[in-house]
């Protein structure tokens, strides 16, 4: 019997020894906000847009950083953001949900139709990155080296003179595909032949 | 031969067949004028050059047509006489295919040259002014990049040690600088010369491969003939690929290397293309800007092959036809030779001042590429790779888009020379994909700084909000503030403060008044704009119903900004008096009304039943239920009624007498006239559905006036006894 | 000092535990996709073996010797291994958010890791003292990363090369993991330990 008790209470001793350096390390080493946040954060295309539900990209990594949300709501940032999110998380990337929006071909700014232009600043209101120049009963005009595309601004606007253009750089902007790999083993395997048609 | 002159060697290299030959049998002729002369803009390293005449202008041959932008950018200038027919986009040479803008000249076969001259003696010269003079001529690097020469010599004092010449042509099929050399030394020399003078040196090398005999023997010469120079050495380096490299150039002849991302100019060194150098002496010493270059026109399917003077601008075309080219029998038209050149597609291609070669290739001499094997891991390509990268490791990142990894193997120092692609057992395609990742990095970069742009923006914004947010919470806390203040002093002193305190609202009455103002032209401005789309006929439905939705909005808010207006000035009125106590509402003529307004409201409901059952409708239980409540109403009222008089009479309560509490009821009584005959005329203006029950409304308010008026005159006749 | 030095040898290579003695292959597979996570992982594993190896040493040898229970040494090893488990995640979660958040769940699967396990009682069986617990708690987390760093950049290189679809993903891991057991045979009988 009195081994039993001497069993039993030098494990308990022992419990409360470990317990006692678990919390001290617990306070010791107390951890202040999340810099977590930070570096997803620098993963996202910034286009404030909205689209993943919450009110631009930072309230967005906020709550991927803390597991609330799942990485694959970012139209703008399309499969390479959600790629770069979950090598950066140790976690399986997942296709990018269609609730939240479809990926664009291409990106594209807003241009505002100056002629139908009233002048009524809802679109400078709306626009998360302050891309759009103008003042009450001024003309409004997007300034298309800051805008993000986030296409915020069309819904405000009462006269519906805001067009999506997709930007087209030009020779400047044109670069190289990726080469298209056949591989001669790949013999009746017709996958990587699609998957280069599609890059 | 060099004879002390110590070589060094750079790692890797190849040796493909030079075919050299075919091109080296006969001498330079003239390309001759074509029909057409297609200019791009953008034939240099830089910002596109700005076109200074007009379609219909006459040009004649050494013209300004276009004028360099900025530092980094090149004149361009028309290389015969003839007539601007067209600056429009054209079908450029370059890899992608796509088009830029060109200007075309047709030409007048009379090739009349502008007003031009030389300088004799340009050592008299400074070197600035010379500079200026290359600038304005629009010399560009003729070795294949098309760099602005005059930013290359634009270098500061004593910063260049050692001037090299790149007289190595390096790649397989180019004899352009061969033949330049061997037909027009004394004026190469010139050109050297002239830099040697600009740059002041301690050493000029020309580098040359071996495999050009005879160009060297006559550099020679003609640097015995030209007794001034003691600079100039000419090198005789062994052949290899990519010799001619800017930087495997300078580590043959010097030993140094480049550091990786920097240029030759850190290390006191410049190299120019000896093309480069023949075009800087004819601008200087003849005053000719560069209008025309030496192309080889080569390969199997050319019956003469040659190195030709072209004018730029030449379509290829016109090079085929002159040097008998069988159009049919080329299976690739390549532009530049076959290690670094690209196909081009279209034979209307023009001639650029960076263009040393063209080669109709058979199919047997450039057979298609084969299909892309597996990589084997062989290291080949690590042996062949000039600027010792490991191209096997960078292919891995390149294919897998690792663009951090390969950008950190180096990837930017790449020069895309091919040798690596050209060792490879697999026939891997090695420079494309290099090709595409250095586009990919190009665009990440890219997007990450707009990226970062983007979230300064937002942030900035979201700042800018919270200060403003913060700002108009503390006007308004001082403002309370404020008011708080004077309604205490106001208390201490009623008769000056009086005034004072109306004058604040008085200010927000007439701010609200400005805003009904803004809210009223709004609407009217709308009303026009759909006033005039209404009567046009082809207007787009969709405007018609946007315009419509706008100009309610529009409506609505100017019924709000009157509400506000009309509180403010309730506000103003009520903090005027002095007591805001409407009074006991148990007073029996109270309590009177409120009976009256039961009974009328009961009746009211007993004629809907009556209607309803008339008419047989579902709705007959409501209004029982209606009724039955009404009537409650009406026997609490009166009950209510009949206690208050019954407790009045007992109490003899003066309150019903008070003249004051009359007073303001009339004065009340009045303002509600005058607030609903506000409403009433502005509903009428509009032309709003709401004129009716405003009417109705006006209609109460003025009984009540008169009522109130009423009782306040028997009131006064009572006192008055 | 031989001894010391012949422990290390036999638990670093001749014994690797990974490899030869088929302990710890959980994080072995499931924190092998990238260089810089089997690096982190790697020092933290080093850190717990090596503290947990003293610690249950010590535990055992002034606790439960003394008191007659040595029967309670595997609870008691496991509370040791848990306590420097939690002690570590807390400062790694301190000094490296990003490694922290990297290593995930792994990191705390440390205290069911095997090898751990494993040391701290092959310790009491080669009846190990001080120094050499010590050691050999040290010795296997070296080998353990070793192995660990080399898997990962091998599987890196794996990743983007052109393996037969069949055998794409764990399987091709899985063999070239046999693969490695089977060069590390080589050193077989080197030390008699």
């Amino acid at each position: 019997m009195t081994s039993f008790i001497v069993a039993v209470s030098a494990l308990v001793i022992l419990s409360l020894i470990f317990g006692a350096i678990l919390g001290f390390a617990a306070i010791r080493f107390k951890v202040e906000g999340n810099p977590l946040v930070e570096q997803i954060d620098a993963l996202l295309p910034q286009t404030q847009c909205g689209q993943c539900s919450y009110p631009g990209c930072s309230p967005y990594a906020e709550a991927i950083a803390k597991g609330e949300e799942g990485i694959n709501k970012c139209p703008p940032g399309g499969e390479s953001t959600i790629q770069a999110i979950a090598d950066l998380l140790g976690v399986e990337p997942e296709p990018l949900d269609a609730e939240h929006g479809t990926e664009k071909e291409s990106a594209m700014v807003a241009v505002i139709r100056e002629d139908e232009c009233i002048g009524c600043t809802k679109c400078i209101q709306a626009c998360p990155v302050d891309a759009i120049l103008g003042a009450a009963k001024q003309m409004h005009t997007v300034i298309e080296s800051e805008c993000t595309g986030c296409d915020l601004c069309l819904e405000p606007c009462p006269v519906d003179c805001i067009d999506m253009v997709p930007i087209d750089g030009g020779l400047p902007a044109w670069h190289w595909d990726k080469p298209i790999q056949i591989i001669a083993t790949d013999a009746g395997n017709t996958d990587a032949l699609n998957e280069g048609k599609a890059a | 031969m060099n004879t002390s002159f110590n070589l060094f060697d750079f790692v890797g290299g190849v040796h493909p067949a030079e075919n050299k030959t075919q091109s080296t049998q006969s001498s330079i002729s003239s390309a001759g004028i074509p029909e057409k002369l297609v200019l791009p803009l953008t034939q240099h390293i830089g910002a596109q050059s700005k076109p200074l005449v007009n379609v219909g202008d006459t040009v004649l041959k050494g013209q300004l047509i276009a004028a360099a932008q900025g530092f980094i950018s090149a004149n361009l200038h028309a290389p015969t006489s003839g007539k601007i027919t067209a600056i429009e986009d054209r079908a450029i040479a370059h890899q992608s295919g796509l088009s830029d803008l060109c200007i075309e000249i047709t030409t007048d076969k009379q090739d009349k040259w502008i007003e031009h001259s030389g300088i004799a003696n340009y050592q008299d010269i400074d070197a600035s002014q010379l500079i200026s003079l290359i600038q304005e001529a629009g010399v560009t690097g003729m070795g294949g990049a098309g760099f602005p020469t005059h930013v290359k010599v634009s270098a500061k004092p004593d910063a260049i040690k050692t001037l090299i010449i790149n007289a190595a042509e390096c790649e397989p099929y180019i004899t352009a600088d061969d033949m330049l050399m061997q037909e027009r030394a004394n004026d190469v020399i010139s050109g050297i010369q002239i830099l040697a003078h600009i740059l002041k040196p301690e050493s000029v090398l020309i580098g040359i491969e071996d495999n050009k005999p005879k160009a060297a023997e006559a550099l020679n010469l003609a640097l015995k003939e030209s007794p001034e120079n003691t600079l100039i050495e000419v090198i005789v380096i062994p052949t290899k690929y990519p010799s001619g490299g800017e930087k495997q150039l300078i580590q043959i002849l010097t030993g140094k290397e480049v550091p990786s991302g920097g240029l030759p100019s850190s290390l006191g060194i410049v190299c120019h293309n000896l093309g480069t150098a023949y075009a800087i002496n004819s601008a200087i010493t003849k005053g000719e800007p560069l209008i025309s270059r030496i192309t080889t026109m080569t390969g199997n399917a050319c019956a003469a092959p040659q190195n030709y003077e072209v004018l730029i601008g030449t379509p290829v075309k016109h090079l085929l036809e002159v040097s008998n080219t069988d159009i049919k029998n080329t299976s690739r038209l390549v532009m530049g030779g076959p290690m670094m050149g690209f196909t081009i597609d279209q034979i209307e291609t023009p001639i650029i001042k960076a263009s040393n070669c063209i080669i109709a290739a058979t199919k047997q001499e450039l057979p298609d590429p084969a299909m892309e094997q597996a990589c084997i891991r062989c290291g080949m390509c690590t042996e062949a790779c000039p600027a010792q990268l490991l191209p096997q490791q960078l292919y891995w990142f390149s294919k897998s888009s690792n663009l951090e990894q390969a950008e950190s193997h180096n990837i930017a120092d790449c020069i895309e020379c091919g040798a690596c692609s050209y060792v490879c057992p697999s026939n891997i395609p090695l420079v494309q994909y290099y090709r595409f990742a250095k586009g990919e990095i190009k665009q990440a970069t890219a997007d990450k700084l707009k990226s970062d742009r983007a979230k300064v923006r937002f942030e900035t914004r979201l700042a800018r909000q919270e200060r403003e947010a913060a700002e108009k919470v503390a006007k308004r806390q001082a403002r309370a503030e404020a008011a708080a203040k004077k309604q205490a002093q106001k208390k201490a002193a009623p008769a000056q403060e009086a005034s004072d305190s109306k004058a604040p609202p008085a200010a927000d009455i007439e701010l609200l008044q400005k805003k009904f103002d803004a809210t009223k032209a709004g609407v009217t401005k709308t009303k026009e704009k759909l006033a005039i789309l209404l009567a046009d006929e082809n207007a787009d439905p969709e405007k018609i119903e946007l315009l419509k939705g706008a100009l309610t909005k529009a409506q609505t808010k100017m019924k709000d900004a009157a509400k506000v207006m009309a509180e403010a000035k309730k506000a103003e009125k009520a903090s005027a008096f002095t007591s805001s106590d409407k009074g006991d509402p148990n007073t029996p003529e109270r309590l009177k009304n409120k009976l009256d307004l039961a009974q009328s409201r009961l009746e009211t409901a007993n004629k809907r039943l009556e209607e309803a059952k008339a008419e047989n409708s579902d709705k007959i239980e409501a209004f029982e239920t209606a009724v039955t409540k009404q009537l409650e109403r009406v026997n609490d009222a009166k009950l209510a009624l009949e206690t208050a008089i019954k407790t009045s009479a007992t109490n003899n309560v003066p309150a019903s007498v008070d003249l004051e509490t009359l007073k303001q009821k009339v004065l009340a009584a009045q303002t509600r006239v005058d607030k609903a005959n506000e409403r009433l005329n502005m509903a009428k203006e509009q032309n709003l559905e709401t004129v009716g029950a405003l009417q109705t409304g006006l209609d109460k308010q003025t009984s009540k006036l008169v009522d109130a008026k009423a009782a306040l005159e028997q009131a006064s006749t009572e006192e008055a006894k | 000092m031989t001894d010391y030095i012949l422990i290390l040898v036999s638990t670093i290579l001749v014994n690797n535990f990974v490899l030869v003695q088929f302990l710890g292959l959980c994080p072995f597979m499931g924190v092998s996709n990238k260089l810089e996570t089997a690096i982190g992982m790697s020092a933290a594993t080093t850190f717990v073996l090596t503290l947990a190896s003293l610690s249950s040493y010590l535990v055992y040898e002034y606790l439960l010797i003394p008191l007659d229970i040595e029967y309670l040494k595997t609870i008691s090893f496991i509370m040791v291994i848990a306590v420097v488990v939690g002690f570590t995640e807390m400062a790694i979660r301190k000094s490296s958010p990003l490694l922290y958040r990297v290593l995930g769940i792994f990191l705390p699967l440390i205290t069911t890791n095997c090898a751990v396990l494993g040391v701290a009682l092959l310790n009491i069986k080669r009846e190990n003292g001080f120094m050499e617990s010590i050691l050999y708690g040290f010795g296997a987390a070296v080998g353990f990363s070793l192995v660990l760093i080399f898997f990962a950049a091998m599987r890196e290189r794996i990743a983007v090369a052109d393996v037969p679809k069949a055998f794409q993903g764990s399987a091709i891991a899985m063999i070239t993991a046999g693969l490695m057991s089977l060069a590390f045979m080589g050193f077989t009988g080197l030390v008699s330990i």
